[in-house]
């Protein structure tokens, strides 16, 4: 078996769910090849190069890949995923726009989110939004999968020596151009990725309420989150959101402020380590996911908890 | 201007589904089905386009069962004008349904084609992208605003992991709409008597020359690991206290 692995990044950074995807790839088992496909990434090979495991690194560095457009990165896959047994990318917007597109053109079903490698041909994922997990085989000759990041450790970074070979195929579709985009510009840990997430809910009240939040998530130099209650009041912006369908976490320590606990929010979040839950209402669904519940009224609890840091 | 909309009959986003006893397959006895969230928002944006003077004809679609109609009168008493059921009773997956799809876009040509992101019985987020891949269209996955430029062009912003971005997609396109495109309206019940006389014409797989043959296999369902629920702490100290020399992770 083989394995090809679509690595996520910025053109000069390695996105960490990469690493992720490369030990659910160690987990079907086989030959293992990325293809870093963008403009000016030629760091982001070098990188893959040293991460043990890696048989080789695949370079396809172009000025029609810098945005990754599905467009043109898709033929370029479906290209190069001949003779492979797997596809794999992470489950991220990226991953998530890209690989039904290579999938289609291969013509092959994709599986998404995979959470956990049964064998090479069968997975578990979530369905229902995370109420119920499907375990499912395919019986595609090549494998199309996206895989959920926090289900799979980060394959280490050093120790490896992977060769690396250009790819000179240029796929140019003038059907789709770029114009820009607005990225959130933070000093904070990104989210997926962050080792304390501290997350407020409706209950926060306003924006103001998040400002007071931001004291102890610097504090602690976590990653803010918020739940879609709290997104859709206008407190913080879309890409905080975490649940089924914002941002799925899995943090050492997850604080969740204000937040009820629905069933969106907790198959976001309910993978964490640790949970605290800081609520008013003692009923709140989510202490029935929290480690250490505490209620009370917010405003006062999150001040004296940054007092004590 | 065409649009086309692709809509799903889905359980209604209100239902808690549970594994079948035999744990084949999810419990879908007697309970409420509707449109897929995603796929209403999709349908208020074409209708949206239509109130604007920017599209002239709405052919919304839905390729299922034949209660399936249901929702596609639905998405006639929103605005739609007129509708296609793709009626199986089989298993369908994104793939198959993205080449009923592009047989159907061969047929109609839309100049843009509305979708939602993914259904939330499968979570699949994949038919828009491989329709897309079959009919060579560009694609803007996860949309949260669609402009109609004029010249043949459609911006459209996407939510992506980090932020937003814009693509300036040529028409013919595919657009699949993500939670904040819009907010849809109800269908007043006028409307609902009018959607009964709007024309609904159904075929099936096989006359579109489609195969639907599973790919993938559903060996079984079963409830996620449930966390086991911790203790509630007296105040701040003891919270601290924990954190630091229990759980060790502060």
């Amino acid at each position: 078996m083989s394995i090809l692995i679509i690595a996520e990044h910025d053109n000069c950074d390695l996105r960490p769910s990469t690493l992720n995807s490369i030990s659910a790839a160690q987990a079907i088992g086989g030959d293992i090849v990325v293809l870093v496909a963008g403009s000016d990434c030629a760091g982001v090979a070098d990188k893959l190069s040293k991460v043990p495991g890696i048989k080789k690194v695949l370079l396809a560095d172009n000025p029609v890949y810098s945005h990754h457009l599905a467009e043109n990165m898709a033929p370029l896959v479906a290209e190069i995923a001949e003779g492979f047994s797997h596809v794999l990318a992470p489950a991220s917007t990226t991953g998530k726009n890209l690989m039904p597109r290579v999938a289609a053109l291969l013509d092959m079903q994709a599986i998404s989110d995979i959470s956990e490698v049964i064998s090479p041909d069968t997975f578990k994922r979530p369905v229902y939004a995370g109420n119920v997990i499907a375990t499912v085989q395919s019986s595609d000759e090549v494998k199309v999968l996206t895989v959920r990041s926090t289900a799979f450790e980060a394959a280490a970074t050093e120790g490896g020596n992977a060769t690396i070979e250009q790819i000179s195929s240029v796929h140019n579709q003038d059907n789709c151009t770029f114009v820009g985009q607005e990225l959130a510009v933070s000093e904070r840990p990104e989210l997926t990725s962050a080792r304390i997430v501290v997350a407020g809910g409706r209950g926060m009240g306003s924006s103001e309420g998040f400002a007071m939040l931001e004291k102890l998530v610097d504090k602690l130099g976590a990653a803010m989150g918020a739940s879609r209650a709290a997104v859709d009041a206008g407190f913080v912006p879309n890409d905080m959101q975490v649940g089924q369908t914002g941002k799925i976490v899995a943090p050492d320590l997850y604080f969740a402020v204000g937040i009820s606990g629905a069933i969106q929010h907790l198959a976001g979040m309910k993978d964490s380590k640790v949970i605290v839950a800081i609520n008013k209402d003692p009923e709140a669904p989510i202490f029935q996911v929290a480690d250490y519940g505490l209620v009370g009224d917010l405003f006062e609890l999150i001040p004296a908890i940054e007092a004590q840091l | 201007m065409k649009v086309l909309v692709a809509i799903k009959r889905v359980v209604d986003y209100n239902v808690k589904v549970r594994p079948r006893a035999d744990a084949t397959d999810v419990d879908l006895n007697n309970v409420k089905m509707s449109i897929n969230p995603f796929c209403e928002i999709a349908v208020e944006e074409a209708v949206r386009l239509k109130e604007q003077g920017l599209a002239n004809e709405i052919v919304v679609v839905s390729i299922g069962p034949q209660q399936a109609q249901e929702q596609l009168r639905t998405a006639l008493a929103l605005g739609a004008d007129r509708a296609l059921l793709v009626v199986t009773e089989d298993v369908l997956e994104p793939l198959a349904i993205a080449k009923c799809l592009k047989v159907l876009c061969d047929r109609e040509q839309p100049d843009l084609v509305l979708m939602g992101k993914q259904s939330i019985d499968g979570d699949n987020n994949q038919t828009g992208q491989m329709l897309a891949a079959l009919t060579g269209y560009p694609q803007g996955t996860f949309a949260s605003k669609l402009e109609l430029t004029g010249d043949n062009k459609a911006m459209v912003t996407r939510e992506i992991d980090g932020g937003l971005q814009t693509l300036a997609l040529n028409l013919p396109a595919i657009v699949t709409a993500d939670l904040r495109l819009n907010e849809p309206r109800y269908a007043s019940l006028p409307n609902i008597m009018k959607a009964k006389k709007k024309p609904l014409d159904t075929s099936t797989p096989d006359d579109l020359g489609v195969s639907i043959t599973p790919r993938v296999k559903l060996l079984k369902v079963e409830l996620p690991a449930q966390r086991a629920a911790g203790i509630k702490v007296a105040d701040v100290e003891e919270l601290m206290d924990k954190l630091k020399n229990e759980a060790k992770v502060i």
